[in-house]
């Protein structure tokens, strides 16, 4: 019966190091190597991109010409010219107000309206709405932006029909409106999610209490609701901001035009680097783009931290 | 116009219309409601805007590629299958269809089968400081966003040699993939009993034979719904080819759209409108089918 | 076959937990042997450690003639029954049989004919294309203990095997595996912590608590003369009464009364000696009358067992269980003697808990 076993003694006597908690027999080395091609992806395509982005920043690198092929180390120089333009200002406040509008108020609360209203709905119309927001979030960027060129069309868009304004060139008299409105439109469904799950985690007893009592529906919104799902609220608001504030897709609509008006800091880096081959410049911004996601991602870090300890 | 379902007419639905109450109190309670009432109504008129709003573009998308005549008013179409037939002989079209696959399914399977073997080995092997590397690699894929990243990648890619090849695309993809993708399986991972490989290796099974036979099958659910994901999210992505690629035999579906209505002079609407549905059927299909069947998670959701 | 061989086995957690310490044992060709004792003594961590499934850390382990202690556990010889079974959910009864034959290179077709042949062994026939998921808990046991002696084990190991049976199938499924093990002559070693299970199945039995063993020795020794109190109080199906006493004169003194030293004690015990006197509830009779040698007592609870009655008797401070007939059985509140069975007690020291004599 022991021909079943083919390894002679002595090697199964050789010490072999197996941790006490390695259930298939990987071993560390092995471990490692199952790892590995993951990790060297990641370190080469997001990891180095980040670091090198400092070094790049600091050179005078450009798409073409001379310093393509030998750039030159300048120091702080591109982040001097960069906070000295006041394009780079104009860009960083259209930023600020496409993420405080088109983000944290406008997903925020249309996504909490929608959650809300839907929220004691059942049947087709709640999976109408519901698919409808869903389907815009999950459209592709570029079907999703030329749907908002026909919709916005000056001649024959929709938008104009309903509101009898024709000939109104909306994305040049109110770019920034419309890139707004679009990515409001792009974007709620996350919120929306968010808060139906967090609302369908408020205790129902608790709502009943206030109603007993007599509060109104806003009062019943302010004294249980937002108390109880206030980390929902952290969490979307800092997501939404991280994720506004790295959106590309107001480029598909309006190209961050008419004039830079809606030339929002990730459509600038893009004009500054790729069309207008000024990649170390270009990389000077991203690095304090970089800085600001870092900044938006620990706060969420915290917040979430801060969630689960209690 | 007259076609546009109007759906967030619902709220008014739930408005129950005020009882009388009580004769004594019912000067006070008048007033209160029909303040509660009027603040409903025009809660429901908000709400009805809303939903209108989404609804519009939706429609467009839906309607227009079945209308002989498209135009940029939505309108009931003049029903016809032509804008396909038309789209199938347009050679950039279909082939932008094909390149958006092959880019997906590539990054799928590198993203899939590194992402898979890192996660196994994270969660059956304790290594010092695991779940600090594994939040570090999550926080550094929300951080290094395509944007914020997009110049120096563009430059290492162009010193790399792999400036408008798929190579170079699928490697960004899957690098700003991969940490989401680990963590995701990782949770997967540890939650399939570790008796299963125990039990495989009493009988001599080493540790690739166990990954085979005992770990993949179980864990098919979990990494089919990792493939299928990502698809999903290479499959809309515009920034990583759009500035990676250059030649328009390569580009993806998600850049040709894009092209389709910004260079052609006089945009072909019969066309593009036909192009965008089919262009978007695969991701919403899908979406509805996985959002129906597993519920709707975010898993950290990036979406890059 | 082959037997098993322990030495200063010692298998630390990383923390410093010692899930087993400094454990001698050997286990000898074909027995079934049993490892018993309350949850998180180290039962799962002994069998683990002699699967190859847990490193260990010190002493060695030998199977047959093998020094295995740090063998991989593919090469050991050793099958194992879990106690989810770990059935694979993605392969049917057949190849889930097969498995183990699998990973040995045999040919299909031969797998497949000895999955048969061993699922009939167990009454598996007709199961062989279901998935586990389709099968009860009796059956998934049974398929699990086929995939495991399927390849013929010199060893084969059980963690609580019939945990997850309900108590009518758990009756029957100790018979089955009794016979099984008996018709297969392999080594068997099995966790479990009831204590019946044990005592109904093993050859031999070994007592383990906070890792480290107590007592190893037949169901019958183990039950009749344990080595200490821990052991006394663990086997049986009602714990026996322990209760201190000294030693007064040639006989023992618990409370005012007085009972002879236990046979085989004369001799090992001084006057004034602190002691625990022990007797299983089984081997005290109850009696309304007065009687030499019985101590006056007052029932407080009456409980039926069935086909006897399970009496808690005040005694002074002292409190004793008694299995009474089913027709003696008395009321709460009456007074009567409880009488040991002389030759049926033991003796403890107060001190090291250790069984004297
Ligand atoms: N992986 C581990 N790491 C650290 N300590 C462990 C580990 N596994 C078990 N232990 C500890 O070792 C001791 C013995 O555990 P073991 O699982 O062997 O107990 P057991 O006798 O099988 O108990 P049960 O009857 O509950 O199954 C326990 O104190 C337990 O907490
Ligand atoms: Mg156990």
């Amino acid at each position: 019966m022991t021909t079943t076993v083919t390894t002679p003694a002595g090697s199964a006597i050789a010490p072999r190091r197996r941790r006490a908690d390695d259930v298939a027999g990987l071993g560390k080395a092995r471990a490692g190597i199952f790892v590995a091609p993951a990790l060297i992806i990641i370190g080469l395509f997001l990891l180095f991109p980040a670091v090198w982005t400092i070094w790049l920043g600091s050179t005078d690198y450009r798409l073409t010409g001379l310093q393509a092929a030998s750039p030159e180390f300048v120091g702080l120089d591109n982040y001097v010219e960069a906070l000295t333009d006041p394009s780079f200002w104009n860009s960083l406040w259209l930023t600020l107000i496409f993420v405080l509008f088109s983000g944290i108020i406008g997903q925020t609360l249309i996504g909490f309206g929608l959650a809300w209203s839907v929220r004691n709905i059942h049947g087709w119309t709640k999976s109408l709405i519901e698919g409808l927001v869903l389907a815009a979030w999950v459209i592709p960027a570029s079907v999703a932006s030329f749907l908002w060129l026909v919709l916005l069309d000056r001649r024959s868009g929709t938008v104009n029909g309903l509101l009898g304004t024709q000939g109104t060139a909306w994305l040049i008299d109110h770019p920034m409106e419309s890139i707004i409105i679009f990515n409001i439109w792009v974007g709620t469904a996350f919120s929306m999610q968010l808060f139906s799950s967090a609302l369908s985690a408020v205790p129902p007893s608790q709502i009943e209490s206030a109603k007993m009592v007599g509060a109104s529906g806003w009062q019943q919104l302010r004294d249980v609701i937002v108390p109880n799902i206030k980390g929902h609220i952290l969490t979307n608001t800092l997501l939404i901001t991280l994720w506004t504030f790295n959106t590309f897709t107001p480029y598909l609509v309006t190209a961050g035009g008419p004039n830079g008006k809606t030339e929002i800091l990730s459509v600038y880096i893009y004009e500054t680097a790729i069309p207008g081959g000024q990649l170390g410049l270009g990389a000077a911004i991203s690095l304090i783009m970089l800085l600001i996601n870092l900044v938006i991602a620990l706060a969420y870090v915290r917040v979430s931290r801060g969630r689960t300890k209690r | 116009m007259t076609s546009t379902p109007t759906p967030t007419s619902t709220p008014t639905s739930t408005t129950t219309p005020p009882v009388a109450p009580p004769p004594n109190v019912r000067k006070v309670a008048a007033n209160a409601s029909l303040r509660h009432f009027l603040s409903r109504v025009a809660f429901a008129i908000v709400m009805t805007i809303v939903g209108v709003l989404f609804a519009l573009p939706m429609v467009w998308l839906v309607l227009a590629p079945f209308d002989a005549t498209p135009s940029l008013t939505l309108s009931w179409p003049d029903w016809t299958l032509d804008n396909f037939a038309r789209l199938f002989e347009n050679p950039y079209a279909l082939r932008s269809i094909g390149n958006s696959l092959l880019l997906g399914v590539a990054t799928m399977v590198i993203v899939v089968g590194f992402g898979a073997l890192a996660a196994y080995a994270m969660s059956r092997i304790r290594i010092p400081g695991r779940d600090g590397i594994l939040y570090g690699l999550l926080l550094l894929s929300s951080i290094v966003t395509g944007t914020a990243a997009m110049v120096p990648t563009f430059q290492i890619i162009t010193q790399l040699g792999l400036i408008n090849s798929y190579t170079g695309v699928v490697l960004v993809l899957a690098g700003g993939i991969l940490p989401t993708v680990i963590f995701i399986l990782k949770d997967f991972m540890d939650s399939i009993p570790k008796s299963y490989e125990e039990s495989a290796r009493l009988y001599g099974a080493g540790p690739f034979r166990i990954l085979r036979d005992v770990v993949a099958p179980i864990a098919r659910p979990g990494l089919a719904f990792i493939a299928i994901w990502t698809i999903v999210q290479v499959w809309g992505n515009f920034l990583v080819p759009f500035i990676l690629l250059r030649s328009p035999d390569l580009q993806p579906a998600a850049v040709v759209m894009y092209t389709f209505y910004t260079e052609s002079g006089q945009a072909d609407l019969r066309l593009i409108s036909a192009f965008a549905l089919l262009f978007s059927a695969p991701v919403l299909i899908i979406y509805f089918v996985v959002n129906r069947r597993y519920g709707f998670r975010f898993h950290g959701g990036i979406k890059s | 076959m082959a037997g098993i061989t322990a030495t200063q086995l010692v298998k630390e957690y990383p923390g410093g937990v010692r899930g087993v310490d400094e454990i001698d044992v050997e286990i000898t060709d074909g027995e079934f042997f049993a490892l018993l004792g309350p949850s998180g003594c180290g039962k799962t961590t002994l069998l683990r450690s002699i699967a190859g499934l847990e490193a260990i850390t010190s002493g060695t382990l030998v199977i047959g003639d093998r020094d295995v202690t740090n063998a991989e556990p593919g090469v050991r010889g050793v099958a194992m029954v879990f106690q989810d079974y770990a059935l694979f959910p993605h392969m049917d009864v057949g190849d889930n049989i097969a498995y183990p034959m699998r990973i040995k290179r045999v040919k299909r077709d031969e797998r497949r004919s000895t999955a048969e042949r061993v699922g009939d062994g167990l009454s598996l026939q007709g199961l062989i294309e279901r998935r586990p998921g389709q099968l009860s808990g009796g059956q998934q046991q049974r398929v699990a203990l086929a995939r495991a002696v399927a390849t013929t084990p010199d060893v084969l190991l059980l963690d609580e095997p019939l945990s997850n049976l309900d108590a009518r199938l758990r009756l029957e499924a100790r018979t089955f595996l009794k016979e099984l093990q008996r018709d297969l002559g392999v080594t068997t070693v099995f966790v479990t912590h009831d204590q019946a299970e044990a005592l109904a199945l093993a050859d031999r039995i070994a007592v383990m608590r906070a890792g480290k063993l107590q007592q190893i020795g037949t169901p019958r020794e183990v039950f009749q003369r344990p080595n200490n109190t821990f052991v006394a109080g663990f086997i049986g199906s009602t714990p026996m009464n322990l209760v201190p006493a000294t030693v007064e004169g040639g006989s023992i003194a618990i409370g005012d009364a007085r009972v002879p030293v236990p046979v085989g004690t004369e001799g090992l015990v001084r006057d004034g000696q602190a002691v625990i006197w022990g007797i299983r509830p089984e081997y005290l009779r109850w009696s309304p009358t007065e009687q030499p040698g019985g101590i006056p007592a007052v029932v407080s609870v009456v409980e039926n067992l069935g086909a006897s009655v399970l009496i808690a008797v005040h005694a002074g401070e002292l409190k004793f269980q008694v299995v009474v007939p089913e027709d003696q059985e008395p009321a709460p509140g009456d007074r009567g003697w409880i009488v040991p069975q002389a030759p049926k007690t033991l003796l403890f020291d107060a001190e090291s808990t250790q069984r004297i004599g």
